[in-house]
């Protein structure tokens, strides 16, 4: 298998394109320039893919709602503070039932903040992020492979359930190289499924209208029971995580992406010290697989969560596992990147105070 | 040693991250689990600039180095903030041409090599950091020094064959000093 190294930006542009992505808008921000610019390239060589660096992210996130209403898979991706100004169209963008991409290469705030790696837009991204009640599905990868899989599956998700998903990555994700390999392109004009919403000309056919105003409450309330549905679906369906060394543990670490992988360096390292400890990493954020913790944690009573900010997933954590388990919450926030050492000195603080194991 | 890890640190324009870059593609075409994690702060030619890169036999759970096992050091600067944390028992390869200090720690081993005279003789001061990584290769084995040339001949293919063949015997003579 042809094995590239490459940095997780430009690991995301290539699986979007992979993935059938033919149009991409974006607007510069550190630390995730790699992506705009791996697509300006890639896009330069297609005859049927479209990149535009637009004038700002605001038009950047409308110029993808634009190409998503005429059927193209389109993508956008950003850093935090730009992902702040693109929220208002994707709350558009999930009002219409429009399928899109957005990758939020996130870095150390709130404000301008810095451009060191951070998970604080971890509530943003999973509430919705804008206004009026809308989710989006959050896919968070903790490696260049699994950057491949989750960006294709995110295209896949947005079409299948008409609706933004989010790739949640940080600046080491993005800034990372791994060797990465790919699978073979698909060809988005034969082989996805006609879309039979989109705006692409009514000739012949009955007019169609996409839009986010409606103003009879009766029909808005419709509107957002239909999507309520929707939301359910997802979360019945599309939750997904991963176990680590969980069989014999009496300790769990609870991490996603950047987090997750220094977690399990701490795990390795307290295994070989005889400490049974494994590790649960939500690879979707939202939907939480908060079914699956809850089921953990009648066997693992002890929990302690990781985030590099000063919590935001243990909340959910906590709402899964209720008294089940305790929940411990270790976190770091403004950009700090903590070392598996740092992480196995609080798992072990914690196998001593439970006097576990 | 199933899992290694290296920081490379120096001045921004010393070929630092590309040091790391030729090591962890090189591992790659070894068939190595590979991770090169560049710092990428706001950088200048002359500022700091450094990155960690994992070898293993085995799938990388973390990329971030608790105690590197080896720490390739191109200035002073690099040495005041990477000697505490070298992992006991490790390596610490110093261009002794411009690191003016020496470790305080008596539990790590030093390569001293005069990176930047080496790279004069061969030519060109700017292929130090291919002294650097044919030195450090030749000490530690965590790859072939044939997969080091492949890979720099690779990553500057578009330079022409001049400066692979400047590559190549600058690698060589890093190679032939520690040996």
């Amino acid at each position: 298998m042809d094995r590239r190294l490459m940095c997780g930006s430009h690991v995301i542009g290539e699986a979007a394109t992979r993935a059938g992505c033919r149009f991409y808008a974006g607007y510069p921000i550190t630390p995730q320039n790699e992506l705009p610019e791996y697509m300006s390239k890639r896009f330069a060589k297609m005859d049927d893919a479209i990149f535009i660096q637009a004038e700002s992210e605001l038009a950047a996130i409308n110029m993808v709602m634009g190409a998503s209403m005429a059927g193209v898979r389109a993508m956008t991706s950003s850093s935090s503070p730009g992902i702040s100004l693109k929220q208002e169209g994707i709350s558009y963008i999930a009002g219409m039932e429009l399928p899109a991409v957005i990758v939020n290469i996130m870095r150390g705030g709130p404000g301008l903040g810095n451009i060191a790696p951070s998970q604080q837009d971890y509530f943003q991204a999973t509430r919705g992020g804008g206004h009026g009640g809308y989710r989006t599905i959050v896919l968070a990868p903790c490696s260049g492979q699994e950057m491949v899989t989750l960006t294709m599956k995110a295209f896949d998700l947005a079409d299948a359930y008409r609706t933004p998903v989010l790739v949640l990555g940080d600046g080491l994700m993005g800034q990372m190289m791994e060797p990465v390999t790919f699978p073979d392109p698909i060809d988005p004009a034969a082989t996805l499924p006609q879309k039979d919403w989109v705006l692409d000309g009514a000739g012949g056919r009955d007019s169609r209208l996409i839009a986010s105003l409606i103003l009879d409450p009766i029909d808005m309330e419709q509107h957002n029971w239909k999507l309520a549905g929707k939301y359910k679906a997802i979360c019945e369906s599309e939750t997904r995580h991963e176990s680590y060394l969980l069989d014999d543990a009496v300790l769990a670490v609870v991490a996603f992406g950047t987090a997750a992988r220094i977690a399990k360096g701490a795990v390795n390292r307290v295994r070989k010290a005889g400490l049974k400890v494994g590790l649960f990493r939500p690879i979707s954020l939202w939907p939480f697989p908060e079914k699956e913790l809850k089921a953990l944690s009648s066997t693992i009573k002890h929990l302690l969560v990781f985030e590099m900010n000063l919590g935001q997933m243990v909340e959910d954590v906590k709402i899964s596992v209720g008294e089940q388990a305790t929940v411990d919450f270790h976190g770091r926030p403004g950009g700090i990147i903590s070392t598996p050492h740092e992480i196995a000195g609080e798992i072990t603080k914690l196998i001593y105070r439970y006097d576990t194991g | 040693m199933t899992i290694t890890k290296t920081i490379f640190s120096g001045f921004g324009g010393q070929g630092v991250l590309v040091m790391g870059y030729v090591l962890a593609t090189s591992g790659m075409h070894d068939d190595k689990h590979v991770t090169f994690l560049p710092s990428y702060g706001a950088e200048v030619r002359g500022g700091t600039a450094n990155c960690t890169v994992t070898v293993s036999d085995e799938p990388i759970a973390s990329p971030v180095a608790s105690f590197p096992d080896f720490a390739v050091l191109m200035n002073t600067p690099s040495l005041v903030k990477f000697e505490e944390g070298i992992k006991a028992g490790g390596i610490v390869f110093l261009n002794s041409d411009l690191v003016e200090l020496k470790p305080k720690r008596r539990d790590i081993q030093v390569v001293s090599i005069p990176i930047n005279s080496i790279a004069e003789r061969v030519g060109n001061v700017r292929s130090a950091n291919m002294v650097m990584i044919g030195a450090f290769i030749q000490k530690t084995g965590l790859v072939s020094l044939k997969s080091v040339i492949r890979s720099v001949k690779s990553i500057f293919e578009t330079k022409g064959s001049k400066v692979h063949k400047m590559n190549t015997l600058a690698i060589e003579q890093g190679s032939a000093f520690v040996k």
